[in-house]
């Protein structure tokens, strides 16, 4: 017989059981972990990322080197399309193999159709989309892609999409007023998310550290109170689109 | 020379010898006169040139300098073996026609037994006077014979053979059978044994073959070896060595020619689809498969264009009839018309491989393979050139650092991958890097752009950024300028580049790069 809860812990223990059914209902059977790198454990609401599903990661090609590191570490191909300005030499420091890596620079109106060719044997795919997905194209893909168990991971907006991470503050240290160079960064990431993915949160990590790692800050507690960032999440895409 | 031509001695050979075959064919590629000074060049000294070329001074393992100073007008290419070897083969082929049992010896050099031809021509003068017919008429000009015992004295005999026409004397150059030896004892004796013994054989006095010949052969062999001993019999003319009649590869290649030309890619890729099935199926029908070729394209304007394709598996029809398209869509889609009308492709292979190796595993192949019929899928939507791996290769500026391959090619050799590169960025590299410089301005307190003079100090701390079209924001943090100046005793390629980072106000890391014409970013660290 168990003592009845306290009342003031009820909300929390009934929070916590109800994250355990969600996690245990998973909405397919099939929805299997990638393998991802351990800075993502508290970010991601699932812990990992999961075969099927589109994560959509707004402002930091960073951070999405750094999704894409762990698939490509366990030895699974991964592919970039639509990112022209993808830094090889950054993703190869920061852990995906180059041998293992296949760009589509420059995909075109086709952009779609590129994609879906490279979700049914790329595992790991992230493109950067030209103007807007329709969400009924985007729901055909989503179903090519639960078919296939890939990750798209997309840099920008999708309709739809299972979990959407975003930098919210960025902080570079090294660098200073004339001197030093720029040597690692704390960024507040931004996780929200639909179904099994769970509700928002936030989490302090260093993209990257300052031997090239990507680790959770050591003061991971962000300040919760403060919720509105500083300023609006930087949509630096549109900046470098304009500038162009 | 009246030769009983039955019973003539088996060593008995016809050497055809192209003077200058690599520059020869070096000038038919490139459409260059051979009659110019032309020079090919391998590892930054002259490989081979031209006769215009020799007698400006231009000789063989000549710094490049010291030939372009001697030669003023001297044109240079670069020496390519396998150019030599494919311009040879059709001459191959042709005189095989001609007379049956050839040898290749080099590229430029061929090799027969003088027996059947003397026979069926009836004497050596007459058969060597058709095998110079034969060759003059695919238009290769200044070919010597010689015939005399053994390749050796034959190959002598052709060089010794004057260069016919205006130059004067006979093309042809006979040494009657026995004669051999006695023609070969004037020449140097570095001819039949290498720099290493040449140099001794002369410290010791033994400076031509009919010197080398006289010594005793027991005591050849014991201060040289084997090696020494058949040099010994070459300068002796006892040469054992017979024509090893090459037996003809079978012929793989494809042409087409279209009449009318066509103009359009699709039409061609769809007429040439019989042609490339067929040349895949008789390479399988010989257990075969193809993972290089070449494609070969003439217009109707008379221009040409050739270029090699490999192939990460094996080529099947569709993988060669892609290659065509790509090759002639160029920078055009697959529906827009060409340039010129289309006469003739011609597909060869290049690289043959046997099937053996290229087994699928019982139950298919790894996800690789997968993969690659995945990638090939887009390629054939969007072209060649679509789809890369990247390997990182040396330089200080970072687009020089990122090497894009189109899938399915070999990565070009990496230079300098492992060097330091004074002056490239620290170990934190940019994740974004502009495949083109976007302009930017740097701003002082005042609002005037940042300036460098030329001994590296800035104009005033930069206080304020702004990306073109933006409005300027405050800079955070910078540090610079971190000059790179990379070929500066080149004025053409000469770089000199100031570099600054900087952090903006949204948080965000730039690298900057200040040139003669100002600003720009360079990568950002988002």
């Amino acid at each position: 017989m168990t003592a009845p809860l306290a009342p003031t812990e009820a909300p929390s223990r009934v929070e916590e059981l109800q994250a355990r059914i969600r996690g245990m209902q998973a909405t397919r059977l099939d929805s299997k972990a990638v393998p991802t790198h351990p800075a993502f454990e508290q970010v991601l609401p699932g812990g990992s990322l999961r075969e099927g599903t589109v994560v959509s990661v707004e402002g930091s090609t960073t951070l999405l080197m750094a999704l894409l590191a762990g698939p490509s570490a366990s030895g699974r191909w991964v592919a970039v399309a639509g990112m022209p300005e993808f830094g090889v030499e950054a993703a190869s420091r920061f852990g995906i193999d180059l041998e293992r890596l296949a760009l589509v620079p420059d995909p075109g109106r086709q952009w779609l159709t590129v994609v879906a060719a490279l979700a049914d044997v790329i595992p790991v795919v992230a493109v950067r989309p030209v103007g807007r997905v329709s969400s009924a194209e985007a729901s055909r893909l989503t179903a090519r892609l639960r078919q296939r168990g890939t990750v798209l991971l997309v840099a920008g907006e999708w309709p739809g999409s299972d979990a959407s991470l975003g930098v919210e503050t960025s902080e570079w240290h090294g660098l200073e007023l004339g001197h030093g160079h720029l040597s690692d960064r704390d960024v507040v990431v931004s996780a929200g998310g639909r179904g099994e993915f769970g509700r928002r949160g936030r989490s302090r990590l260093q993209l990257p550290g300052h031997s090239l790692e990507f680790r959770v800050a050591a003061d991971a507690a962000v300040p919760q109170g403060a919720s509105a960032p500083l300023n609006e999440p930087v949509r630096l895409d549109e900046y470098v689109r304009r500038a162009v | 020379m009246a030769v009983d031509p039955v019973h003539v001695d088996p060593t008995r050979t016809i050497v055809l010898w192209c003077p200058d075959w690599p520059v020869f064919a070096a000038c038919r590629e490139s459409g260059l006169d051979p009659a110019t000074p032309v020079a090919l060049t391998e590892g930054g000294q002259i490989f081979a040139c031209s006769a215009a070329a020799r007698r400006d001074g231009v000789v063989r393992r000549l710094r490049l300098r010291e030939a372009q100073y001697r030669s003023p007008g001297l044109a240079l290419l670069d020496y390519d073996a396998s150019l030599d070897m494919r311009v040879f083969e059709p001459v191959v082929r042709r005189v095989e026609e001609t007379v049956p049992g050839v040898q290749l010896i080099r590229p430029g050099t061929l090799a027969m037994r003088a027996r059947g031809p003397a026979r069926y021509y009836g004497g050596e003068d007459a058969a060597a006077r058709a095998l110079l017919d034969t060759v003059a008429a695919l238009d290769v000009v200044g070919a010597r014979v010689g015939v005399a015992d053994g390749p050796f004295a034959a190959e002598q005999a052709a060089r010794a053979a004057g260069g016919g026409g205006a130059a004067g004397g006979s093309p042809v150059g006979i040494v009657a059978p026995g004669a051999s030896a006695a023609f070969i004892a004037p020449l140097p004796v570095g001819l039949v044994v290498d720099a290493r013994i040449g140099t001794l054989l002369n410290r010791l006095g033994v400076r031509t073959l009919g010197e080398f010949a006289a010594l005793p052969e027991a005591d050849v062999r014991r201060r040289f070896g084997a090696a020494g001993a058949f040099a010994h019999d070459r300068a002796a003319g006892r040469e054992q060595a017979r024509v090893l009649a090459r037996t003809p590869p079978p012929e793989f290649e494809v042409a087409q020619e279209f009449e009318p030309p066509l103009d359009r890619i699709d039409q061609l890729a769809f007429a040439f689809r019989v042609q490339a099935s067929e040349f895949i199926e008789r390479m399988r029908a010989k257990r075969l498969v193809c993972t290089g070729i070449r494609v070969e394209i003439d217009d109707e304007a008379g221009g040409h264009s050739s270029r090699s394709w490999l192939h990460p598996r094996w080529f099947t029809p569709a993988d060669v009839v892609d290659r065509v398209r790509w090759q002639l869509q160029g920078a055009g889609t697959a529906d827009s018309a060409l340039t010129s009308p289309i006469v003739r492709l011609r597909v060869v292979p290049e690289r043959i491989d046997s099937t053996g190796n290229h087994e699928e595993g019982l139950w298919g192949g790894g996800p690789d393979e997968r993969v690659h019929h995945g990638l090939t899928r887009v390629q054939s939507m969007l072209g060649h050139d679509a789809v890369v791996t990247a390997a990182i290769g040396g330089g200080r500026m970072l687009a020089d650092r990122q090497v894009l391959v189109p899938w399915g090619d070999r990565a070009p050799e990496r230079v300098g991958e492992g060097a330091p590169w004074p002056g490239s960025l620290p170990v934190l590299a940019p994740a974004s890097v502009f495949r083109e410089r976007l302009p930017i301005g740097l701003l002082d307190a005042g609002g005037a752009v940042v300036t460098i003079d030329a001994r590296g100090a800035i104009s005033a701390k930069p206080e304020r950024f702004a990306l073109a079209g933006a409005a300027a924001a405050p800079v955070r943090a910078w540090a610079g300028p971190w000059p790179v100046v990379e070929r500066w005793w080149d004025a053409e390629h000469a770089r000199r580049v100031h570099r600054f980072q900087i952090v903006d106000d949204d948080g965000c890391a730039w690298l900057l790069v200040r040139d003669d014409e100002g600003w720009w970013a360079e990568a950002r660290y988002d």
